[in-house]
C-alpha cells in the first residue's frame, strides 16, 4: 500500500528576479513500513523533498499525496492536522523546546492530539524506554548530550505512533557511536511499530541500515534501489 | 491546554521572566502612584475650594465676570425671594462685590471689597470676626495678601469707595483677623467686611453679586442670575492641575515606555528569537491559531503575574502614602495654585487602579499579538530556519 505518491513533482525557489529549480520531475512512491534513505550531496534537494512530503512546504508543479492528502491543496490548518496525526519529524538540530523537560517535550505532540493526561504519561514513558532515556525524564534539553537530545527527538516523533517519520540528517551532528545507536533505535521501532521511516543523509555509516536507497543529484532522482536485502531480516 | 503550555513556557524561562515581570510590576506601581498623587491633589484642592468658596454651587449676577474688573461695579442685583428664604435658613449666603481702593503705608491699591453675612457658617471663611464692635468697621483678609501689604492684625487701613450714585466716600477699616487658606480666590486682592455694612455703604439694600448655595442639586432658574455648578466652578482648577502636571505626565510616559520595553524584551525580541521554536511547534502539528494564542497568552500572563507581584509590594506602599501623605518640597502658592498644602494625600480609586491595569494589559496583548501573528504567518520551513542556538 502506497502511503506517499509523488508524480512529476518539481520545486522552484524564487531567487532575485528568476527562479531556482531545487527538485525536477520527481516520481516516487513509498509503501507502508519502509526504511528508506535519501542520499545525495549537499544542495541536491533532500531537505526540500522531505519538507514537501511533511507538508511543511508545497511543491511548485506535479502531484504529491501523503496518506491520501494532496499536499498543495491543504489549508494550513489541514496540513497541521495531517502532521499532528500522522507525521513525526526528526531534525538535524534536534529542535527540542528548551524550557520543557524531556518528559514534556515528548508529551507535547500528545497534548496537541488532545489525549488524556493518564494515557499521555503511559505513552511518554514507553517512548522514553524505547530510546533508552527513562532516567532522564526530568532533565532539560540543555543538560543532555547531542546523542541524548536526538533520542528525545526520536521519542517525540514516535510517541504518537505515527504512520510516517521524516528525519532530516538525524546523525549529522553525532559521533559514530551515537549514530549507530540512533539508527538501531529507529530500525527497531520500524520493525516493532511498522512505522515508515524516510530520512535524508550523506553519512556513509547510515547506508548499511537502509532497505531502500534513493539517490538525488541536482534535484533529480539518479538512482533508486533496494539494498542490504540479505541481512535485512537479521 | 494553551493556558498550561503558556504557564510552562513562562515559568520554565526562569530568572529573566521574573526580572521582566518585576519591571512590568514597577511600571504599574509608578503609574498608579503618580496618578494617585494627581487625583489626591485634585481632590484636596477641590475640597478646599468647596469649603472656602463654592460650597454646593453659586448663582452669579448675570453681568458678573471674575476676569472683567470694569463690569464689577454694575454686577449686583436684588436677591430673588426663593434664595432669600434659603439664606434665612442658613442654606445659602449672598456676597456683594464692589471695586474699592485701600491706602496702607502711604500706598494705594485697587481691591475687591466683599460683603458677607458675619454669622454664616456655610463656608470656612472666619466671618465671625466681622461682627461689629465699638463703632469700628472690622475686616478680614488673607495671610498672603496681608504679607504682601505688610499689615498685621489690629492695623487700620483706609478704604475709599463709590456708592451707587458714583459719590466717593472713605472710612477706616480695622483688620480684625488675618486668615490662612490655600484657596487664593478668597484672598488675593480682596478685603472682606460685613454684608449689611457694605450694602449700606453702597446704598444697595438686599442686593448681592453672587449667592453661594449649600445644596449641589439646587438649580432653580432666576431672572438675571446665572447658576454655576461645581463642574464649571472647578474647571479652572482642573485645567490648571492638568497643565501643571505635564511634568508628571512625562514621568507617566517614561514609565509606560519602560513597561513597553519590558514587554518588548519578553515579547517582541523573544518571539523573534523563538521563531525556530514556533517552527518546531508547527512541524509537530500545532495550528497557527493555537500558536498565536499561546504566545499572546504568554505575554498577557506576564502582565497578570506583574499585577500580582505589584500588589505584593505596591498595596502596602501605596496605602502608606495614602495615610501619611507625601511631602512636597515647594511652596504651592508660588505656583499660583489653590488647595495645595505642604503634604499631598494621594488617592487611589478603583477606577485608577483598574484603568491602569487594563491599559497595561491592552498594550501587552497588542505587543504580544502582532509579532506572533507575523511569525505564525510564515511558512513552517521559514520559521524553522529561524536562527536560534538551542
Ligand atoms: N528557501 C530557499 N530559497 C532559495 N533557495 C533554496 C531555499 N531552500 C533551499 N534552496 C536551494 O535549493 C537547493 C536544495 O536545497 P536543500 O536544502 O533541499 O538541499 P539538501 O540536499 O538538503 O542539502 P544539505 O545536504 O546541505 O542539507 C539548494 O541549492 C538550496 O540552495
Ligand atoms: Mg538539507
Amino acid at each position: 500500500m502506497n502511503i506517499i505518491i509523488i508524480e512529476k513533482m518539481s520545486k522552484h525557489y524564487p531567487i532575485g528576479g528568476g527562479k531556482f529549480t531545487a527538485l525536477k520531475d520527481i516520481d516516487l512512491e513509498f509503501t507502508k513500513g519502509e526504511f528508506t534513505g535519501i542520499v545525495g550531496p549537499s544542495g541536491s534537494g533532500k531537505t526540500t523533498l522531505l519538507n514537501i512530503i511533511g507538508s511543511l512546504d508545497t511543491q511548485s508543479e506535479g502531484n504529491v499525496e501523503v496518506m491520501g492528502n494532496p499536499i498543495r491543496k491543504l489549508s494550513s490548518k489541514k496540513a497541521a492536522k495531517l502532521r499532528s496525526q500522522h507525521i513525526g519529524f526528526i531534525f538535524q538540530t534536534y529542535n527540542l523546546l528548551p524550557v520543557y523537560t524531556v518528559f514534556e517535550n515528548v508529551e507535547f505532540p500528545l497534548i496537541l492530539l488532545g489525549i488524556s493526561a493518564e494515557k499521555r504519561k503511559e505513552a511518554v514513558l514507553d517512548a522514553l524506554e524505547w530510546v533508552g532515556l527513562s532516567d532522564k525524564a526530568k532533565s532539560r534539553p540543555a543538560q543532555l548530550s547531542g546523542g541524548e537530545c536526538q533520542r528525545v527527538a526520536i521519542a517525540r516523533a514516535i510517541v504518537k505512533k505515527p504512520n510516517l517519520v521524516l528525519a532530516d540528517e538525524p546523525t549529522a551532528n553525532l559521533d559514530a557511536e551515537n549514530s549507530h545507536h540512533i539508527l538501531k533505535t529507529m530500525k527497531k521501532l520500524n520493525e516493532k511499530l511498522g512505522t515508515t521511516f524516510i530520512f535524508s543523509t550523506h553519512d556513509a555509516k547510515v547506508i548499511q541500515y537502509l532497505r531502500r536507497k534513493i539517490s538525488l543529484l541536482d534535484g533529480k532522482v539518479s538512482n533508486d534501489e533496494i539494498i542490504n536485502e540479505d541481512d535485512y531480516d537479521l | 491546554m494553551i493556558f498550561r503550555l503558556a504557564m510552562k513556557n513562562i515559568l520554565g524561562a526562569g530568572l529573566r521572566t521574573w526580572l521582566n515581570i518585576f519591571i512590568l510590576s514597577l511600571s504599574y506601581f509608578v503609574i498608579i502612584a503618580l496618578q494617585g498623587l494627581y487625583v489626591g491633589w485634585q481632590d484636596d484642592a477641590s475640597r478646599e475650594m468647596k469649603n472656602w468658596d463654592f460650597a454646593g454651587g453659586q448663582y452669579w449676577q448675570e453681568t458678573y465676570d471674575p476676569y472683567d474688573p470694569f463690569t464689577l461695579e454694575e454686577s449686583h442685583a436684588t436677591i430673588p425671594e426663593d434664595l432669600q428664604k434659603l439664606i434665612a435658613n442658613g442654606e445659602a449666603i449672598s456676597i456683594l462685590f464692589s471695586p474699592a481702593t485701600i491706602y496702607t503705608d502711604g500706598r494705594m491699591r485697587n481691591i475687591v471689597l466683599k460683603g458677607i453675612e458675619p454669622s454664616q457658617n456655610l463656608i470656612e471663611l472666619p466671618t465671625n470676626f466681622l461682627t461689629d464692635s465699638d463703632g469700628e468697621i472690622n475686616c478680614i483678609i488673607g495671610s498672603g495678601f496681608a504679607d504682601n501689604l505688610n499689615i498685621k492684625e489690629g492695623d487700620y487701613i483706609v478704604l475709599r469707595w463709590r456708592d451707587k450714585n458714583g459719590t466717593y466716600d472713605a472710612c477706616d477699616l480695622k483688620v480684625a483677623h488675618i486668615f490662612s487658606t490655600t484657596v487664593i480666590t478668597v484672598e488675593s486682592n480682596q478685603v472682606w467686611i460685613s454684608l449689611s455694612i457694605l450694602q449700606e455703604m453702597l446704598g444697595l439694600p438686599n442686593e448681592g453679586t453672587i449667592i453661594t448655595v449649600k445644596d449641589e442639586k439646587y438649580k432653580k432658574e432666576f431672572f438675571s442670575w446665572q447658576h454655576k455648578d461645581l463642574d464649571f466652578l472647578l474647571l479652572d482648577l482642573t485645567k490648571m492641575i492638568k497643565a501643571k502636571t505635564i511634568g508628571s505626565s512625562i514621568m507617566y510616559m517614561l514609565m509606560l515606555f519602560l513597561a513597553m520595553l519590558a514587554i518588548f524584551d519578553t515579547q517582541v525580541l523573544s518571539i523573534f528569537r523563538r521563531r525556530k521554536e514556533m517552527g518546531t511547534m508547527m512541524a509537530l502539528g500545532m495550528t497557527r491559531l493555537k500558536i498565536i494564542q499561546l504566545f499572546t497568552l504568554e505575554g498577557v500572563l506576564h502582565a497578570v503575574l506583574a499585577i500580582l507581584m505589584g500588589a505584593v509590594y505596591g498595596i502596602p506602599l501605596l496605602s502608606h502614602f495614602e495615610k501619611v501623605g507625601m511631602k512636597i518640597g515647594m511652596d504651592a502658592k508660588e505656583w499660583g495654585l489653590s488647595g495645595l498644602d505642604d503634604a499631598l494625600y494621594p488617592v487611589y480609586g478603583w477606577k485608577l487602579v483598574f484603568g491602569t491595569i487594563v491599559l497595561v494589559l491592552i498594550i501587552v496583548t497588542i505587543v504580544s499579538f502582532l509579532p506572533t501573528r507575523k511569525i505564525a504567518k510564515l511558512k513552517p520551513t521559514d520559521a524553522l530556519r529561524g536562527k536560534m542556538t538551542k
